[in-house]
């Protein structure tokens, strides 16, 4: 199929416009995303027959999607950074309420000092929240993702809000060619219109998003994680028919040259198309090195991590994210929780990178690699560093 | 590998599965829709790309850069450019201000849009990178005469086409490129400018 030429908000909204979802709410709040820009377009233009809310507030943007899921609609909207702060108390509330919103995610810093640039931290702030987290590589990913992505949440064993993030400029503002999915495609895989028991319907009454005390607050939370828990098989079988659909290969965790290595990258999002550069060049050198991806972050497949580690003497976490005064960044911390008391535990160097924009090189990679390595020879883990930081 | 119009006297290194080109402006005069129809022209050909601006401030009048990377091969590296093969300057006052031949690789092609190839500044850059080629084409003229406004942004991309023989994109690509992204009166002006940049480029 002939690939188009698209950004990624592009390759979002374009996804969004496949799907036709009954309903979209968003607020252009600095740093919005040009996705809901674009869709804006597709409703002026009739392409869509989606009900356009614009709202006052991110936090109400979140709320109008909270209140059309409700009721049984397919809800998309998107957001970035400052926005999705903003929207934080209806995020969580999203999630209890079992509502299968999806949200595409410019991933970009959080402010302050005041930056808008690429930064995975917004979106990794969603992992204690219930929601379903997704990181892409490339703007076909961000496509497929933002399609595969209303399958997962609606599915009636999870039932939970999904996010899709893909890097904040170097994916959203950059053009790659797609394989662009049509409407008839789009919802050939996911069902025509969204079916669901758990609605407000006044033939069958029932409540949304009550008060829970302590009588039942917990059991409702534990629903959310057994949804978490039962949404790794439906995620897999997604994948598998999305391949099968369009030739399209996916996996929560995925790995490059994994075979026989001994030392490896583990990242996320474009990083991973740094990653596996890197992993070519030093692969030509005669170094054993590989990749292991991580496209679904929650939930989280410690199991196949694992299994990608169990012969590596070495393991190099890098992400665009950090956890001030933690155990490591975030993923890294992650990582070592998979690992402990798995029995297998390849030395670890936890790297943090690229915050506010800031890029990192391929001899950036090759230059953590390096150090990484040193120490894994002698023997030892490297604590977390922030590369690339001035002095 | 592209190989360089041959007045240039010998190919350009490009030995490279990738193409690397980076374009100079200020903010304002189109460089990021520039390199995003060089993207656009690439993937008529059905190559690989990866084209996006290098945001800063955004402010009208700044300089600012944009990347497009081209292989005829899948390819996963995102970063922004720091190694050009090519380097475009769509504002000739950027020059003696931005070092826009920074990193540059050994031979690579430097595309000016001035209307004095021989001022001050062109000679200096130049002098300062002797194993550059230059080439240069007044498309803010061309712009000014063929679209009515002084925006250099596609008409610069002609001078591009002609100088690597359409080994990077072709003309009948970046022509089918603005016909896709522009109306067909501001389309037809934007392809005059760029057939006039093919045909006038200096080199």
């Amino acid at each position: 199929m002939a690939r188009i030429a698209v950004t990624g908000d592009d390759a979002v909204a374009l996804a969004a416009k496949a799907v036709n979802p009954d309903v979209v709410a968003a607020y252009p709040i600095t740093p919005q995303t040009i996705i809901v820009e674009r869709f804006a377009d597709f409703v002026a233009d009739g392409e869509v027959d989606t009900e356009f809310v614009t709202v006052e507030s991110e936090h109400s943007a979140m709320s109008a999607c909270v209140g059309a899921s409700s009721v049984g609609a397919r809800v998309f909207t998107s957001t970035a950074s400052a926005g999705l702060m903003l929207m934080y108390e209806i995020v969580f509330i999203a999630a209890s309420s079992r509502t299968p919103i999806v949200m595409a995610l410019a991933n970009r810093a959080i402010s302050g000092p005041i930056n808008i640039h690429g930064e995975m931290t917004d979106q990794m702030l969603l992992r204690d929240s219930g929601w379903i987290s997704l990181f892409c590589e490339d703007n076909q990913e961000a496509h497929d993702q933002t399609i595969m992505a209303f399958k997962i949440g609606e599915h009636p064993d999870v039932l939970l809000p999904v996010a899709v993030g893909l890097d904040g400029f170097i994916l959203s503002h950059a053009i790659e060619g797609i394989e662009k999915v049509s409407r008839e495609e789009a919802l050939r895989f996911i069902g025509g219109e969204r079916k669901t028991d758990l609605k407000l319907d006044t033939s069958k009454p029932l409540s949304i998003g009550l008060l829970h005390l302590q009588d039942y607050y917990m059991e409702a939370r534990a629903q959310i994680k057994d949804a978490q828990d039962r949404a790794k098989k439906v995620i897999l079988d997604v994948f598998s028919e999305w391949e099968t659909q369009t030739g399209r290969k996916y996996e929560p965790i995925e790995s490059y040259m994994m075979e026989d290595a001994e030392y490896a990258f583990i990242t996320m999002g474009s990083s991973a198309g740094n990653a596996r550069t890197t992993v070519d060049e030093l692969r030509a050198k005669g170094e054993k090195v590989g990749l292991i991806k991580i496209r679904v972050y929650r939930p989280f497949w410690s199991d196949r991590i694992v299994e990608l580690c169990k012969n590596l003497k070495g393991l190099i976490s890098v992400e665009r994210a950090h956890s001030f005064g933690g155990p490591g960044a975030i993923l890294s911390q992650d990582i070592k929780s998979a690992l402990y008391g798995s029995g297998i535990s390849p030395l670890l160097a936890e790297y943090t990178i690229g915050l506010g924009g800031r890029d990192t090189l391929i001899s950036g990679y090759h230059g953590m690699y390096n150090r990484a390595k040193k120490a894994f020879e002698e023997g030892k883990n490297l604590p977390i560093f922030w590369w690339g930081v001035r002095e | 590998m592209i190989l360089l119009n041959e007045k240039l006297g010998v190919a350009i290194p490009l030995t490279v599965d990738i193409i690397d080109i980076r374009l100079h402006g200020r903010g304002g005069q189109g460089v990021m829709t520039s390199s995003y129809l060089i993207a656009e022209a690439a993937l008529v050909e059905d190559k690989y790309v990866h084209a996006f601006p290098s945001f800063g401030p955004e402010r009208s009048g700044a300089p600012i850069a944009a990347f497009a990377r081209i292989s005829n091969e899948r390819f996963y590296v995102k970063t922004e450019i720091y190694e050009p093969d090519i380097v475009i300057v769509q504002d000739p006052t950027l020059l003696g201000q931005v070092d826009v031949a920074a990193g540059l690789k050994e031979g690579g092609l430097v595309i000016i849009n001035t209307d004095d190839p021989s001022s001050e500044e062109v000679v200096k850059l130049r002098e300062s990178r002797p194993d550059a080629k230059y080439a240069t084409v007044d498309a803010t003229k061309i712009a000014a005469e063929e679209i009515g406004i002084k925006q250099t942004n596609t008409a610069i991309l002609g001078a591009l086409i002609k100088l690597t023989s359409e080994g990077v994109i072709k003309l009948d690509s970046i022509k089918k490129a603005i016909m896709a992204r522009f109306r067909e009166e501001p389309a037809k002006k934007n392809i005059n400018a760029i057939n006039r940049s093919f045909a006038e480029v200096e080199i």
